[in-house]
């Protein structure tokens, strides 16, 4: 780890213009992914900005009957938080599938978004790694990418998006609210915040730099049957090999599914969600359609598939 | 000191008034609240310590042209850098097949580059990234599927590597049925809780090191071995251990590497590996890939028996001994085994619990569940069948000491409800699970080794032992306790023991399950030895004097241990040392694994529902602490079937998914119910204690058996550790 400058902002305006002067300078939060990131030296900021003592911890109904959530509001409250419990209880088991008590207890919404890969590469500073150090390769192409993405990717990068909390919010068509250093605001449809890596994995975000995430909107409940699935190698504590945030509505046939561990972000395809009528198979096919997986990971076609057919059967969704 | 030959008589552990109890551990107040000292927190025993952080080889084979210190030396904090150019002449221990520190030659990736000394641990670590290493790559050899054809008969080391008895190759032809197949079991790590650590000092000539260690006398002899001085200079300290699992049976790159920093600073220097370097720096269970065969007679019976392996390992390693357990547990006249050896540029392979036996268990443990559904045949009945009261090998010149290996199907049978089983695979459904059972035997030799210990009583009637023997977490400060005050006649609140010092009598150390009994045996030799000394002391008539309520009577005597014990008290230094019991008997411990699994059918998770193990294993000196180190087993044997691997990357000829969030392990989630059953059992073959012993017999057979309950659930047979989904997923009907 190397040395840096530590301060706590004021208020959200100041921390934004502080980061903004830099590449080198962050934001940090929970820390719990960032951290772990200077000790191994994949990131090296000079320059921190604690936001937990920002007023950004607060969840707030919308006169619309949506919810604001907080950018440091933790995993831990959001998901034992009782409007989201009863309205949005795709998000509240998503968050329950993540991580631990533990790192739920710390980690913050703005920092579940914005967390990073958890390719075994990325984190090993002595292989190449597009994302960690542009131009340098991708090992994982030809190295261990069993858990790693089959869609979305590129011949630079094959990386997954580790969060389960994003894909919930996908399916819920949440929209990330952010405070430029410049005092104005932005509201970014969360379809729109994580790019695809293409030749430039390392950018990951459409966020410019400075640029502070105040909070996540939900919009008003759009009930049905919710759902989060999540599929991996122990019961807890592991990332997901492929995970299902689903909204089903039987009784009109409609569904909205969004997918973790396929992907560099949460992957919805809303034309494949048209087929529901015609089953699991028909919108795994849709959704897979630009699929290039490894030989480590082609599993994950065929499973996605299967824990969908189980989804949409869970939620009341007889083809 | 004693010597133990001829098969142990009623003696007074008999009694057990004290050993057999479930009594909790004596040092676990200690753990719980925090005040257990480890290595990396014995900020008592040396002022002024700097900290090291060990830089390792980013390549995995090949050799540095040059190493660059000059900005790292020049960092914020750096008191010094040692490296092979300015370390001093090195040797490489017996014990080890790599060297601690590598240079110019690179034998495997993370192998120790440097140590860097600074103020603060931040201070070293931040400059260990300064440091630059030119290194030349060569080509290695890292698969070890693709080495298979040149793999070699290794040297006899310890288990010969190949035994042959009648005609197999006939025997087997002429079988009813026949199985012939290949089961691979992966590169597993220990991912102990705490990682390799030491404080190293220096006084004068004279090296100490507070360290995490499981064979203090090892410790020295490789330290010795390392830095070319002689032993008596050495003094090793490793009173705690959280976790060794066999990564810890000799020194490793931390304590080399804090003596060095020590050396070269003139200062304590504290190291603890970190995570990622538990996974390359250090040592693994070697992958094997392991060929069974098997020829049996319509009613199950064996004749022909076969198990062959092969293994990897850097040039002058050695074979993981898989096949070791066919050779006793299973009858059958025609019979063969065989190790052969790969090179392997990977980092050094080595023991992990139960080596030989908890990869060749895997193996072995499924292959008698498909001859078993060959032959249609419960595979419960099929083992019963095919029990052995004598080495199979050897003839029934050799009889066991003890062996209820089938009361121990029968029973675990019972308990758990195995005659509700559905021999079909896939019938029987609970919601989206499908749910199967099935069995596997347990099997680990019992090995004994020479130990001593002190015992001594002083005028306050306080019994304390002291023996460099280790308490990896297995109980050993509450069994050596339990003895001495069975023996002394004390209770266990008046018993003190001190544990994992070098200068106190070697003890067995803790590995192979030895340490439990051979060191309580040598415990018993040391408190016979003082209650002699106390008993010629006082007087008494050695042949009726009875150690009771703090007391030794005689008749109508009575003295209490404190004033025979006199303001100087008492000390005595015995052991005990063994004979040829076990080549006159077969030794081992025995037991049946029962698990209910359940597999998704859309996603094919496994998940264990429930596990019964019973076992066999001599006296059970503390229920209790038994029963913690057979669940642990089972815990683990869990992971080996469902989910550990350490991946090679066999580009680069690494471990990849080098720590805690990659390298699963099952979490509190995936253990279910657990129950764990003694027989009631005393093998006087063994020792004084007549126990044998519990570490790593839980381990041996368990993945097996949650194999075997996977198929009876779902019908994919894999055999290919671990049964991770995607192969589940292949396997099953599309």
């Amino acid at each position: 780890m190397k040395p840096f400058n530590y301060e706590r902002a004021s208020d959200p305006r100041a921390a934004a213009n502080i980061v903004s002067a830099s590449p080198s300078r962050r934001f940090i939060a929970g820390g719990t992914n960032l951290l772990d990131l200077m000790k191994h030296e994949i990131e090296a900021p000079d320059h921190l900005v604690d936001i937990n003592r920002l007023p950004l911890d607060q969840i707030d109904v919308l006169p619309d009957g949506g919810l604001r959530i907080g950018a440091t509001v933790r995993n831990t409250d959001l998901m034992a938080d009782q409007r989201v419990r009863e309205h949005y209880p795709v998000l509240a088991r998503a968050l329950a599938a993540g991580a631990s008590g533990q790192l739920r207890n710390r980690a913050t919404t703005a920092g579940n978004l914005l967390q990073r890969t958890r390719c075994p590469y990325f984190y090993d500073t002595n292989q190449p790694c597009n994302k960690r150090v542009p131009g340098s390769g991708c090992s994982a192409a030809e190295g261990f990418s069993r858990n790693l993405g089959v869609v979305g990717t590129s011949e630079a990068c094959i990386a997954t998006h580790p969060s389960d909390m994003a894909v919930a919010l996908r399916t819920l068509d949440a929209v990330v609210e952010t405070l430029m250093p410049d005092g104005s605001e932005r509201q970014i449809p969360i379809v729109d915040l994580h790019r695809l890596p293409g030749d430039t994995p390392h950018i990951e975000t459409t966020l410019e730099q400075g640029e502070l995430v105040k909070s996540v909107r939900l919009p008003k409940p759009i009930g049905g049957t919710q759902l989060y699935r999540k599929v991996r190698d122990r019961a807890s504590y592991a990332f997901a090999t492929v995970s299902i945030a689903a909204i089903v509505h039987p009784a009109d046939r409609t569904v909205r599914v969004a997918f973790g561990g396929l992907a560099p972000k949460p992957w919805r395809v809303e034309s494949a969600e048209k087929l529901a009528d015609s089953g699991a198979k028909a919108i795994s096919e849709r959704l897979l359609a630009d699929a290039r997986p490894t030989s480590d990971n082609a599993y994950k076609l065929r499973l996605t598939e299967r824990t969908l057919a189980s989804v949409l059967e869970q939620g009341g969704m007889r083809t | 000191m004693m010597k133990f030959d001829i098969p142990a008589e009623a003696n007074l552990i008999d009694k057990e008034r004290v050993v057999g109890r479930p009594i909790n551990r004596i040092d676990g107040p200690l753990k719980t609240t925090g005040r257990a000292p480890y290595a990396y927190e014995r900020h008592d025993v040396a002022k002024g310590t700097a900290y090291g952080y060990i830089l390792g080889a980013s390549i995995a084979k090949g050799s540095i042209r040059t190493i660059d210190v000059g900005e790292a030396r020049r960092a914020p904090g750096v008191l010094a850098i040692v490296t092979y150019e300015n370390a001093g002449k090195l040797g490489k221990a017996k014990a080890h097949t790599a060297r601690m520190l590598a240079g110019p030659g690179v034998q495997h990736y993370d192998q120790a580059v440097a140590i860097v000394v600074a103020e603060t641990f931040e201070q070293a670590r931040a400059a260990a990234h300064l440091i630059k290493v030119d290194y030349l790559r060569e080509e290695g050899r890292f698969d070890l599927a693709g080495q298979r054809d040149k793999a070699v008969k290794p040297q006899e080391k310890g288990d010969t590597p190949d035994t042959a008895v009648g005609d197999f190759a006939a025997a087997f032809a002429a079988a009813d049925v026949q199985l012939d197949e290949t089961y691979t079991t992966p590169d597993q790590c220990h991912a102990m809780m705490e990682p390799h650590a030491t404080i190293a000092a220096w006084e004068g000539d004279k090296l100490s090191l507070w360290t995490s260690n499981q064979m203090i006398a090892w410790a020295v002899r490789d330290m010795s071995e390392t830095l070319l001085i002689p032993p008596e200079r050495i003094h090793v300290s490793s009173p705690y251990i959280g976790g060794g699992f066999g990564s810890k049976l000799w020194v490793r790159a931390d304590a080399v590497m804090a003596a060095l920093g020590a050396r070269a600073t003139g200062r304590p220097v504290k190291v603890a590996l970190t995570r990622p370097q538990a996974y390359n720096n250090t040592t693994h269970r070697p992958a094997t890939i392991q060929r069974i065969r098997l020829g049996a007679s319509r009613d199950g019976r064996i004749s022909a028996i076969a198990h062959e392996s092969w293994s990897g390992d850097l040039e002058g390693g050695d074979v993981e001994i898989a096949a070791k357990q066919t050779r006793q547990l299973y009858a059958g006249e025609a019979r063969l085994t065989a190790h052969r050896l790969a090179t392997l540029d990977l980092p050094e392979g080595n023991a992990m619990r139960a080596p030989g036996e908890a990869a060749g268990m895997l193996a072995l443990e499924i292959a008698m569940d498909e001859l078993a559904e060959r032959l249609r045949m419960d595979p419960v009945q099929l083992r019963i069948v095919n029990d052995t009261q004598y080495d199979p090998e050897k003839g029934p010149s050799v009889p066991f000491s003890e062996r209820r290996f089938v009361e121990c199907l029968q029973l675990g049978a019972d308990r758990f409800g195995w005659s509700r089983r559905n021999p079909t695979p896939g019938q029987v459904r609970d919601g989206r699970w499908l749910i199967g059972m099935g069995v596997a035997a347990a099997f680990r030799g019992n090995i004994t080794m020479k130990s001593a210990a002190r015992a001594s009583v002083d005028k306050r009637g306080m019994v304390t032992i002291a023996t460099d023997m280790t308490d990896i977490g297995t109980g050993s400060y509450t069994i050596i306790a339990q003895t001495a005050a069975e023996l002394l006649g004390v209770p266990i609140e008046r018993v003190s023991v001190q544990l994992g010092d070098s200068s106190f009598p070697v003890s067995a150390g803790s590995g192979g399950q030895w340490g439990g009994n051979s060191s309580t045996a040598g415990v018993y030799a040391a408190c016979m030895s003082l209650r002699d000394a106390i008993t010629q002391k006082v007087g008494f008539n050695s042949k009726d004097v009875v150690f009771e309520n703090g007391e030794l009577r005689s008749g109508t005597r009575v003295v209490s241990l404190a004033e025979a014990a006199g303001d100087k008290g008492i000390t005595v230094d015995d052991g005990i040392e063994f004979g040829d019991l076990s080549e006159r008997y077969a030794q081992a411990t025995f037991g049946a694994h029962f698990v209910e699994a359940g597999v998704d059918r859309h996603t094919c998770e496994v998940r264990v529902r429930r596990m019964l193990g019973v076992f066999a294993a001599g006296r059970i000196l503390n229920p209790k602490t038994a029963r913690s180190q057979i669940i642990g087993a089972m815990s683990m044997g869990v992971g080996a079937a469902l989910m550990e691997e350490a991946v090679v990357d066999k580009k680069r000829g690494y471990f990849v998914n080098h720590d805690m969030a990659e390298y699963l392990v099952p979490v509190h989630a995936d253990i279910p119910h657990q129950e764990v059953v003694f027989l009631d059992e005393v093998d006087a073959k063994s020792s004084p204690m007549k126990a044998k012993g519990v570490g790593e017999l839980g381990i041996c057979g368990a993945g097996a058996a949650v194999a075997n309950a996977v198929y009876n659930a779902c019908g994919a047979r894999i055999r290919d550790y671990p049964l991770t989904l995607n192969k589940i997923l292949k396997s099953l009907p599309t």
